[in-house]
């Protein structure tokens, strides 16, 4: 175990001839909340998956959580939390079901699933709603229990795959603080996004272009480094260098 | 001035949902006009009940003088629509999938070719490739280009870009306003607030209503109360300071700064500065950076959005 809750060396991830990841190196410190942005076929994607043990690298090593991507990929899942856009919660059970579900699947006893429901849902403020179909609820409580699901097994770091998209900017800012609240409490926090002025919501970021790393640092170092106010000039910046073509 | 688009009172519900509770709003020839609003705020019903694909409870739309119910057939022609999820044939090249729509409407890409080129040139490259195979922000160009196909007299695009990297986005934007440069009439839709400076004007919709329409330079000025802007030491503490303070009406992340709106709507927002960095001094933040902002449409947003609920 070490003090990083991500470390990569030169990985690397090819499909055929094609190299999606190309020799990435980063390291990203416990209970800091981590941006890791790119354009649209960047290969954040890939990266991701590598991280969260469900793909191989090609070459190179990276270690989250202290455990080895190659060789521990099981202890990796237990070890962290992901809540995407796309996927999170089921929407034909209700919040009660879906936090019991995710409690099962990662091994908690019954006794503190129960303990951890009741004081999840009063957190959040949905004992009212907590046995109605989460199919009906309002989209910025589902990004809350979503991600409060992705935490219940008290993981040390959580990938966080787009959380916001399409989420009205209240709730989308709500939603930042749940994020700055568990990295107090020590969880880091991994996060890709399309909104760019919550990159600099971020203690440090990196951006992609075409399977590399391209910059890497603090949202102040970045502008600076590139003489800008905003890290959308970066990004933009930046991309523009790749090919949009992936 | 002509006017493309007038809409009256629009109701749509779904079982127990009301999508659109009541929404009027005109749009002028020629202009590029956006809807801004998050998810669920009914962006989508808006857009199918203008593009002639649903019909609406109640109220009435009527596009280039056409009823979107009544006249749907010969509507069906002059509109160019872009839903919001990609709609195309996956299976079909690029350049197949143009063809079809072309002929749908009559017309053969050879013929429509100077329309799109603007557009379609930058994908034409790949016009043998699969388009289930292509990158977002291409996907989104071939389906522009299949929405101008029939050569359309107004263009409603819902969403086009979400989901799609900020370099992509600039890129939609430059050629959006483009096209409207040419004189079409653009509805288009978004949940990014930053595009609504990329529109003529903006209607701001949350939970079915619209909660403003202006352009985007004046909603500014509607906010009312002083607006500050602060940065300096742990943002989490700084904004966690602020919202103890005892004229705050709110505090919100924006970028690299928070933005505090004071409650005292007449307080002259220089005196104010002074006075919050004095009260942040005294509470352990020593050399925060406090200055009066204007501001931007997302703080407007959200002050209505509030008022609203």
């Amino acid at each position: 175990m070490n003090d990083a809750a991500v470390r990569a060396r030169g990985l690397t991830r090819r499909f055929g001839d094609f190299t999606a990841v190309d020799a990435i190196t980063f390291e990203v410190a416990a209970g800091e909340v981590f941006g890791f942005l790119g354009a649209n076929g960047a290969g954040k994607t890939t990266a991701i998956r590598m991280l969260t043990g469900l793909l191989r690298p090609t070459s190179g090593e990276a270690s989250v959580a202290g455990h080895d991507v190659r060789t521990e990929p099981d202890a990796i899942k237990r070890s962290i939390g992901y809540m995407s856009q796309r996927f999170s919660l089921y929407e034909d059970l209700t919040p009660r079901e879906n936090i019991r579900l995710y409690g099962g699947i990662y091994g908690l006893p019954r006794s503190e699933i129960r303990r951890r429901t009741d004081h999840l849902l009063e957190r959040l403020g949905l004992v009212s709603a907590a046995d109605e179909l989460v199919a009906g609820l309002p989209l910025g409580w589902k990004q809350k229990l979503a991600f409060s699901v992705a935490l219940l097994h008290e993981p040390d770091i959580v990938f966080l795959d787009e959380p916001t998209g399409g989420v009205d900017p209240v709730t989308r800012r709500q939603f930042w603080e749940m994020i700055y609240e568990a990295a107090a409490s020590g969880t880091t926090a991994f996060v890709t996004t399309h909104y760019m002025d919550e990159a600099e919501y971020c203690d440090r970021l990196s951006i992609m272009v075409s399977g590399r790393i391209a910059a890497l640092g603090t949202p102040e170092e970045l502008k600076r480094e590139h003489g800008v106010d905003s890290i959308e000039d970066v990004f933009v910046r930046l991309a523009r260098g790749g090919p949009e073509d992936s | 001035m002509k006017t493309d688009v007038v809409v009256r009172d629009l109701v749509r519900t779904f079982d127990d949902t009301t999508a659109l509770a009541g929404v009027s709003f005109e749009v002028a020839a020629g202009e590029l006009f956006g809807f801004i609003g998050p998810d669920g705020a009914g962006k989508t019903t808006l857009f199918r009940i203008l593009a002639t694909l649903m019909a609406p409870d109640r109220g009435s739309a009527e596009v280039l003088g056409y009823d979107v119910v009544d006249d749907m057939w010969a509507l069906r022609r002059r509109v160019g629509y872009m839903p919001g999820r990609f709609s195309l044939y996956p299976d079909l090249s690029v350049l197949e999938n143009l063809s079809f729509f072309a002929s749908v409407f009559g017309t053969t890409v050879a013929r429509q070719y100077d329309r799109i080129a603007p557009i379609y040139r930058q994908i034409e490259p790949f016009a043998a490739r699969r388009a289930g195979a292509l990158s977002g922000g291409m996907k989104q160009k071939l389906a522009l280009s299949c929405a101008l196909v029939h050569e359309p007299e107004i263009l409603f695009l819902d969403e086009p870009t979400t989901g799609v990297d900020a370099v992509s986005r600039r890129e939609f934007w430059d050629m959006l306003q483009g096209l409207r440069d040419d004189g079409l009439t653009i509805v288009v839709s978004t949940p990014y607030m930053d595009e609504a400076d990329r529109c003529d004007r903006v209607a701001l919709l949350d939970g079915g209503r619209i909660l403003r329409i202006d352009a985007p330079a004046a909603l500014g000025r509607t906010y009312g109360r002083p607006l500050l802007a602060v940065r300096g030491g742990d943002r989490y503490r700084l904004l966690k300071a602020l919202r103890e303070l005892p004229h705050t009406a709110s505090v919100y992340p924006f970028g690299a700064s928070l933005h505090y709106t004071d409650a005292r709507a007449d307080a002259a927002p220089e005196a104010l500065a002074v006075e919050l960095r004095d009260a942040l001094a005294a509470a352990g933040f020593a050399d925060a950076d406090v200055r009066p902002i204007e501001p931007d449409i997302e703080d407007v947003f959200m002050a209505l959005m509030g008022a609203a609920a």
